[in-house]
């Protein structure tokens, strides 16, 4: 029988907010345990919560930028469970009432276009961490993440395949990057995501049992978690078996999901509106502003350079997944670059180059001006395109400007005939049999004679001139 | 009369004029305590030497001229509220030990206003009775008879105020705490409106419900202290944006024409005759002065004690969930994280914190939200709803404290339910979040005091102290002391 998988994804993501998200304390990555707590964080006696209203910003804002609607009418509520990394008891969540509801996003599979809905977005305070290892017979609680604003994103059911699973997950961090409000971080944590799965037979309208599979943690599990559990789902049915609601882990290093808890363990969180905030109503011209100020986002921007600048899609698709990048090829456009020429250089060389050192674009010594300068001169004919291969890694090296390169390292093209004529001449004198055998139809060898001259010249003869001049000195 | 028999307002001005120093205030406070405090008990704390300090720093300020409206008055406060370096209990085992990193919004007020910390007291552990007898260290008594209780759960904060063992104290009111004690003590309790006073530092008891409140020896002094700990907070994100007028300008105000509602739902069978005639006796008064009084109706009053038993054990479950042994205040060690978990708390708190715990996880409970939690939300509407109408047509409600006077110890201990009901009179306030103040109307015939609750619309305490302070000069039931 044929199957079909029907999945939602549940991501967190942590806010790049100064501060916590109901107190005043740093949300800085990778400091000593808990120095970076205060009584409200740490949820001692009498302290109370108090909204940054730049968590609530940075939702709206995602909110728009997935088409989702703003509620008039938000609110918090607690959600009541006993752990040691959760310090009040209980984690301030929103349940009924999210800020944002109802949006989409677009992914394409396959070459098509497809939407994903979003079910809501809402605001939450993340936990700490619970420390077992190297602690001996006791754990330790660092609660310096307990307060760190989070983002949950809930889609639709919409996705019907792991690939469309990781297509949607890239997608999201994507226009999470673009708008700031996510480094999207997904083996440091800052982006999480959980997946309901469930299958059923090709055709069918109702839904399967669900299981939901937590722990997903780097982006190379998203499409192997959802594809071993949908498999494991299939292969229980087909024994006739039954699928259980329950939670699943996945095991990176065993590369499966395991049960965690079923439905009749799974917690009873009492969801209650919470009595210290107050309910969010959101000021409308605040969140027109909000909307005014969003950025070009990766959909829109891909089709742009399509269209304003002639770029193939696949290109497009390549430059605009982060924006520092897209925002790297547009100067130097600007700048006077042929725009298929920069994209290639870019999508080849800098990337190269930029894996090779683990770097991010906003870490490359080389400016876009610079390379639009060096794409001028191989216009010009000043260098070949091959020098101009030395010239981008020196200029990505040193960020030097093209010229100085150039000029300091003598890789200016030799364009003058009698140069090359004389180069040519001492060639064909050095290498009598090979310029009969040439004359004697073996026309490949015009490559090894290019070859000998570019060798003396340090290939800085101009390709162009050489190949006809060679051509006439043979004849 | 000796200086810890005085108020805010008298020893204020004694020690603006250099006849008395704080230091001889805080003397006479602690001699009285000496005296009568193995008898009473209110304090679970005392803080002698900070108050020394205090006290000379007052001096300091006085003598330079930069003297504050409380520089030397020794106040007590309740010791749910967080003082900073000072122990901090909820009367609870669990947080026996529990020293707070830092300063509850209303103490740092009253600090700001030169006051001296008298000490810290007794409640029913987190706030929860109405006789202080569920406090987890001992049982405060009532200064009028010893053998009966002072009320709950600021019952320590009435009982210190009423046998002078300060010049006034704060307390805390989620269902009547301030109120019913102040009654049942004959002193002044005012619950200020809900969103008055922050609420950041005050241990949360029910968060929708608390508020913080002067217990004072007179109108005066409880308009004093609503001057000074009132206003929005940054700390408190339901403390409200409201403007805070200066309550004393209303003080000596006639209140010819003022309308008083008296609501049929409060006065019942059962009541006690003394308590009902001292009430309508008050209400003659009242219209001997000029007010006008008229029959109203609170139709929904039948539900409010179970309204409020609901909402407010169900934010209490959740907000007492921070007491896990994990972080502060008392662990038992378990074999694992569970156990651990359940003989901290089983061993922390005390039987009516743990039956409301119970009680309010019931009710949010999945399955049973919506016939309880919800529910009890939709029924506060409807008792809020109440109070707006009433106050179409009146400008305060009158009504008794308390259906009877002080009750003898371990009376109700056994019958939870009675206990509840000793607040039917006050919880419709909280529930509606409107403010209601107790003034001391009379005697039973043992003695006992009996308390009159006005209460007024949102955020109308001026009426509210307006009334208070006209009844208050016309009959003079605060001048009375307790013979201790």
């Amino acid at each position: 029988m044929r199957y079909e998988a029907v999945i939602g994804l549940e991501v967190h993501a942590q806010m790049m907010t100064d501060t916590k998200i109901f107190c005043g304390c740093s949300t800085k990555f990778g400091s000593e345990p808990n120095t970076q707590t205060c009584q409200i964080c740490i949820g001692m006696p009498g302290v109370l919560p108090m909204l940054n209203e730049k968590a609530l910003e940075f939702t709206i804002r995602t909110g728009l930028a997935m088409k989702c609607r703003i509620s008039d009418y938000s609110r918090f509520a607690r959600k009541n469970y006993f752990y040691p990394d959760l310090p009040k008891g209980y984690q301030i969540s929103q349940y009924e009432n999210p800020i944002c509801e109802g949006g989409y996003i677009e992914i394409v599979v396959a070459g098509e276009v497809k939407r994903v809905g979003i079910t809501r977005i809402h605001m939450e305070e993340d936990a700490g961490k619970n420390i077992h290892e190297g602690t001996g017979n006791f754990s330790y609680v660092d609660l310096n993440r307990a307060g760190v604003p989070l983002m949950e994103i809930v889609s639709e059911p919409d996705i019907r395949t792991p690939q469309e699973a990781a297509e949607y997950m890239k997608k999201l961090r994507t226009i999470l990057r673009y708008l700031g409000v996510c480094d999207g971080n997904m083996e440091q944590g800052s982006l999480r995501c959980d997946a309901n799965v469930s299958v059923r037979p090709a055709g069918r309208k109702e839904y399967g049992t669900r299981a939901e599979v937590k722990n997903i943690n780097s982006f190379r599990f998203v499409e192997k978690a959802i594809d071993y559990e949908i498999k494991r789902q299939i292969g229980v049915i087909e024994e006739g078996g039954e699928i259980v609601q329950e939670t699943r882990l996945w095991d990176s290093t065993k590369g499966i999901t395991e049960s965690m808890r079923t439905k009749e363990e799974a917690h009873d969180y009492r969801y209650f509106p919470e009595p210290d905030l107050v309910p969010i109503v959101a000021d409308r011209s605040w969140i027109e502003e909000i909307r005014a100020s969003l950025p070009e986002l990766p959909d829109a921007k891909r089709q742009r350079f399509v269209s304003e600048f002639g770029l193939p899609e696949y290109d497009a698709e390549l430059l605009t997944t982060e924006k520092p990048v897209a925002e790297w090829f547009e100067e130097a456009v600007h700048s006077g670059g042929q725009p298929k020429a920069v994209s290639n250089w870019m999508m080849g060389d800098l990337m190269k180059l930029l894996n090779e050192g683990n770097k991010s674009i906003d870490e490359c010594p080389m400016k876009p001006m610079q390379l639009a300068k060096m794409l001028k001169l191989i216009g010009s004919c000043t260098i070949s395109g091959k020098i101009a291969k030395t010239v981008f890694e020196e200029m990505y090296k040193t960020g030097e400007d093209p010229e100085v390169i150039v000029k300091e390292k003598g890789l200016l093209q030799i364009s003058d005939e009698s140069a090359i004529e004389k180069a040519i001449d001492d060639v064909i004198a050095k290498h009598p049999k090979e310029v009969e055998r040439f004359r004697a139809g073996e026309e490949k060898l015009l490559g090894f004679f290019v070859g000998q001259v570019m060798k003396t010249t340090k290939g800085k003869a101009n390709p162009q001139m050489l190949n006809e001049m060679l051509k006439k000195k043979l004849a | 009369m000796e200086l810890h028999g005085l108020g805010i307002s008298e020893l204020s001005h004694l020690l603006k004029k250099g006849e008395v120093s704080a230091r001889e205030v805080l003397e006479s406070v602690y001699s009285r305590i000496e005296a009568v405090e193995d008898r009473i008990k209110a304090y679970v704390s005392l803080t002698r030497d900070e108050a020394h300090e205090m006290a000379e720093k007052a001096e300091r300020d006085i003598s330079s001229g930069l003297g504050k409206v409380l520089s030397g008055i020794p106040i007590a406060v309740k010791d749910n509220m967080c003082t900073r370096r000072i122990l901090t209990t909820c009367s609870s085992r669990i947080l026996h030990n529990f020293i707070p990193p830092y300063e509850s919004t209303v103490t740092a007020k009253l600090l700001d206003n030169g006051y001296v910390l008298a000490g810290k007291t007794n409640l029913d552990e987190f706030a929860m009775g109405s006789s202080t007898e569920n406090s987890g260290f001992h049982t405060t008594r009532n200064p009028w008879d010893t053998e009966r209780i002072p009320g709950g759960s600021s019952g320590g904060s009435a009982a210190a105020v009423a046998a002078d063992e300060c010049i006034a104290a704060l307390g805390s009111d989620t269902g009547g705490s301030i109120r019913q004690p102040a009654s049942l003590c004959g002193v002044v309790g005012l619950k200020p409106t809900y969103g008055r006073v922050s609420r950041y530092g005050l241990v949360a008891f029910a968060s929708s419900l608390d508020q913080i409140g002067p217990i004072t020896k007179n109108v005066t002094d409880s308009a004093i202290l609503l001057n000074i700990i009132s206003g929005m907070d940054r700390l408190d994100a339901t403390s409200a944006p409201v403007a805070v007028p200066d309550f004393m300008s209303v003080l000596g105000m006639d209140i010819k024409g003022l309308k008083l509602g008296i609501p049929k739902e409060y006065f019942i069978e059962g009541m006690d005759p003394e308590v009902n005639a001292s009430v309508k006796e008050a209400i003659r008064k009242f219209e001997s002065l000029g007010a006008d009084t008229v029959e109203v109706s609170l139709p929904h009053t039948g539900y409010a004690v179970a309204t409020y038993y609901v909402l407010a054990t169900s934010e209490a479950s959740s907000n007492l969930a921070r007491y896990d042994g994990v972080k502060y205040g008392f662990r038992t060690e378990g074999r694992d994280l569970m156990d651990m978990y359940m003989r901290s708390r089983a061993q922390g708190f005390g039987a009516e914190v743990k039956r409301r715990i119970m009680l309010g996880t019931y009710a949010l409970s999945s399955g049973y939200y919506d016939a309880y939690y919800k529910k009890a939300q939709q029924v506060r509407t409807l008792i809020k709803t109440d109070f707006e109408n009433a106050f179409n047509d009146v400008d305060l409600i009158v009504t008794p404290t308390s259906p009877t006077p002080a009750f003898k110890l371990g009376e109700k201990t056994a019958d939870p339910l009675q206990m509840y009901l000793a607040d039917i009179f006050t919880i419709s306030v909280n529930l509606a979040g409107v403010p209601g103040i107790s003034l001391p109307c009379g005697f039973t015939s043992d003695n006992l005091p009996i308390g009159l609750q006005l209460i007024a619309k949102h955020f109308d305490e001026e009426t509210l102290l307006k009334a208070s302070y006209a009844y208050e000069q016309s009959t003079g039931w605060h001048k009375r002391k307790p013979s201790l």
